[in-house]
């Protein structure tokens, strides 16, 4: 596809045929030679195609193709005249990332790291098929959609300070349980607090770079060395049962005619069918929310009972990698709200922003990139500049470069274990297939997507973090 | 050759075939398992009767793929056979309440094909060994095509439905 070249780190597909608007990549000429491989591009431009959509469909740096919109894409809606797609959001609806702070230093949890990562296996239920600790009956899961990771706090998993550090405070207020169906209603029961497989993950780690200490500090992060706990998953089996439902239900209602791609079924945002969706996301979303809230009480509770204390543990942040949001942004000048779908890709607002906690506002935003298996993960800040460059959007992750079936070919899941071992990395699955599947091979440099982000002034650099102790689903 | 795993770069894609379209349906659902487990080796101890609805062959086959991620999810279930499946055309149900928008796990209306089958397997225990999950079945790259490329019970592959012409399946799956 043309691409024209604004800068070393920005492209466009200029406005074309049936596009409304350009569509703008963010990234290096090393990681758009992955990007050209697959679909993105095709998925971008057809993104600036959907009706409302507000000045560029963007791209980031760790982009891969999706099921309609590409991973890695960010698009903005009219609240009028634009839609609501459950394939710009994407099926593991919330699935996002949180990061805890300790004041613990690496020597301290040296000695007695195999022993961390075994209780935390024991205490955090993982892997296909694995239940949570309890089904949760039809009453307390409707709670459970309606007040999200509120609702595991009210429960005694956790404290309020969690909730101030979490997107949205843990609950998006436009949840509404009516139209989640029975299905999903069915998977989601025996799934909370449950860390599931594929690329999820559970880290403890050590802060290896400071490249910003005085934002390092407002997020907790003081030093080299220092222990940090990194959670990744989502809303399991019925967040992807809401996508599957909606994408069903709007193609019953509209037709699948004149879509370049079924998966961008889509409604007017402010039909019954594009709100009863939105409300159903947002439910999802909850439950998403809890669920890294109960996995952060259990791990608390294992670094309490193997080291005597959970020194400091705290929250930096929890974001959201996979959502559908009503925000205010200034567009051509104007303040407006839109609805902004980021799939596969962080919010990043800069300072000052209301919808950040108050301890961050002088600063922005934490944003929390996870690495592939075995690598280094990122936090960054969210800008100013990104409002107007990205709506307030940045990476969420490496992002894929080769499929599962090449990197079972290629690596050993047991192999991965012993070289990280001689690395010093714990690891621990449930499932020696689908670390071979995660194998760091498989995915992009983190280290360039990063950079990329900083440089095009989406999300900066603030700190580095490595892992000691990995926990596969 | 009943299906062949593709690459795809961050999920699960394969090509099923058959030599009807209920044939590579069928080929489909064991490529969706084999994903995620050996079906041969799973034991055929418990039933599920699967009858579903859809608009068309592509929600028809999204749907019945689905209910295998769903029985997983809900039953624990493993799927190892398919047995007895039929697509027919289905008169269409007028939902009472006229909503001819919702999926038929609320409501049948509006479909016009029905599909019938029975799924036999086990229950997912400690000792099962699982590869992987698929979490949603995709509309991604899916193709419901004729092909002179019928499934055969041998391992050659290829064009072995010659001129009888058969049916080949594409599907993307989330995992």
């Amino acid at each position: 596809m043309e691409l024209r070249k604004i800068s070393d780190i920005i492209w466009e597909i200029p406005k074309q045929g049936e596009m409304k608007v350009p569509a703008l990549i963010y990234s290096s000429e090393r990681l758009l030679k992955d990007i050209r491989n697959d679909l993105t591009l095709t998925q971008a431009r057809n993104v600036a195609c959907l009706p409302g959509i507000q000045l560029m469909s963007y791209v980031m740096p760790d982009a891969h193709q999706g099921y309609g919109f590409p991973i890695g894409g960010v698009a903005a809606f009219d609240l009028d005249s634009g839609i609501i797609s459950p394939g710009g959001v994407g099926y593991d609806i919330n699935c996002g990332v949180r990061l805890l702070r300790t004041d613990l230093r690496e020597q301290d949890i040296t000695a007695k790291r195999k022993e961390l990562l075994a209780e935390i296996f024991k205490a955090v239920p993982a892997g296909v098929g694995k239940g949570g600790v309890t089904k949760l009956s039809r009453g307390v899961l409707r709670d459970i959609l309606v007040k999200g990771a509120e609702w595991a706090v009210e429960n005694g998993y956790g404290t309020a300070e969690d909730l101030d550090r979490t997107e949205e405070r843990g609950r998006m207020r436009d949840a509404a349980y009516d139209h989640v169906s029975e299905r999903a209603m069915e998977r989601g029961a025996p799934q909370l607090g449950t860390l599931g497989s594929g690329n999820h993950f559970l880290e403890f780690q050590k802060v290896d770079r400071i490249f910003d200490a005085e934002v390092a500090r407002a997020f907790g992060i003081d030093a080299e060395g220092q222990v940090t706990v990194m959670i990744h998953c989502g809303s399991r089996g019925l967040g992807h049962q809401v996508a599957t439902d909606y994408i069903e239900i709007m193609e019953n209602k509209a037709g699948t005619q004149g879509l370049p791609d079924r998966e961008l079924v889509n409604a007017p945002f402010k039909s019954e069918v594009g709100q009863r969706y939105y409300k159903s996301m947002c439910a999802a979303v909850n439950y998403a929310f809890a669920n890294r809230q109960m996995i952060t009480h259990w791990v608390r509770d294992v670094f309490k009972r193997v080291l005597g204390n959970a020194k400091g543990m705290s929250m930096v942040y929890d974001v959201c990698h996979n959502v559908a949001k009503v925000e205010r942004h200034t567009v051509g000048g104007v303040e407006k709200t839109v609805c902004i779908h980021r799939k596969g890709a962080t919010r990043s607002f800069g300072p000052g922003r209301s919808e950040i906690p108050a301890a961050y506002r002088a600063v922005g935003q934490p944003v929390i990139i996870p690495g592939s298996m075995g690598t280094a993960s990122y936090i960054l800040v969210g800008t100013k500049e990104a409002e107007e460059r990205s709506f307030s959007s940045t990476a969420h992750g490496a992002g894929r470069v080769m499929s599962r079936h090449e990197a079972v070919r290629r690596f050993r899941g047991e192999q991965i274990r012993d070289d990280l071992a001689r690395r010093g990395i714990e690891l621990k699955s449930t499932n020696w297939k689908g670390v071979a599947e995660e194998a760091s091979a498989a995915y992009k440099d983190v280290d360039e997507v990063v950079r990329v982000s900083h440089e095009a002034g989406l999300g900066r650099l603030v700190a580095r973090v490595v892992p000691i102790g990995v926990m596969k689903g | 050759m009943k299906y062949e795993i593709l690459p795809h770069t961050a999920d699960g894609k394969f090509r099923a075939y058959g030599e009807t379209l209920e044939e590579a349906f069928v080929n489909a659902a064991l490529a969706t398992a084999s994903l995620m487990w050996d079906w041969a080796k799973v034991e055929p101890r418990i039933e599920h009767s699967i009858d579903l609805r859809g608009r068309d062959r592509e929600q028809l086959l999204v749907k019945f793929l689905g209910e295998i991620v769903y029985l997983l999810d809900t039953e624990r279930f493993m799927l190892g056979r398919v047995e007895d499946l039929k697509i027919e055309e289905a008169s269409v149900i007028r939902d009472p309440q006229g909503e001819a928008d919702v999926p038929d796990h609320l409501s049948e209306a509006g479909s016009r094909l029905r599909l019938t089958a029975r799924f036999l397997g086990d229950a997912l225990s400690d000792r099962s060994e699982i590869y992987g999950a698929v979490k949603a079945v995709t509309y991604n790259e899916m193709k419901i095509e004729r092909c002179d490329c019928a499934a055969d019970s041998g391992d050659s592959g290829g064009s072995a439905g010659g001129e009888k012409g058969g049916y080949v399946v594409q599907v993307v799956v989330d995992m």
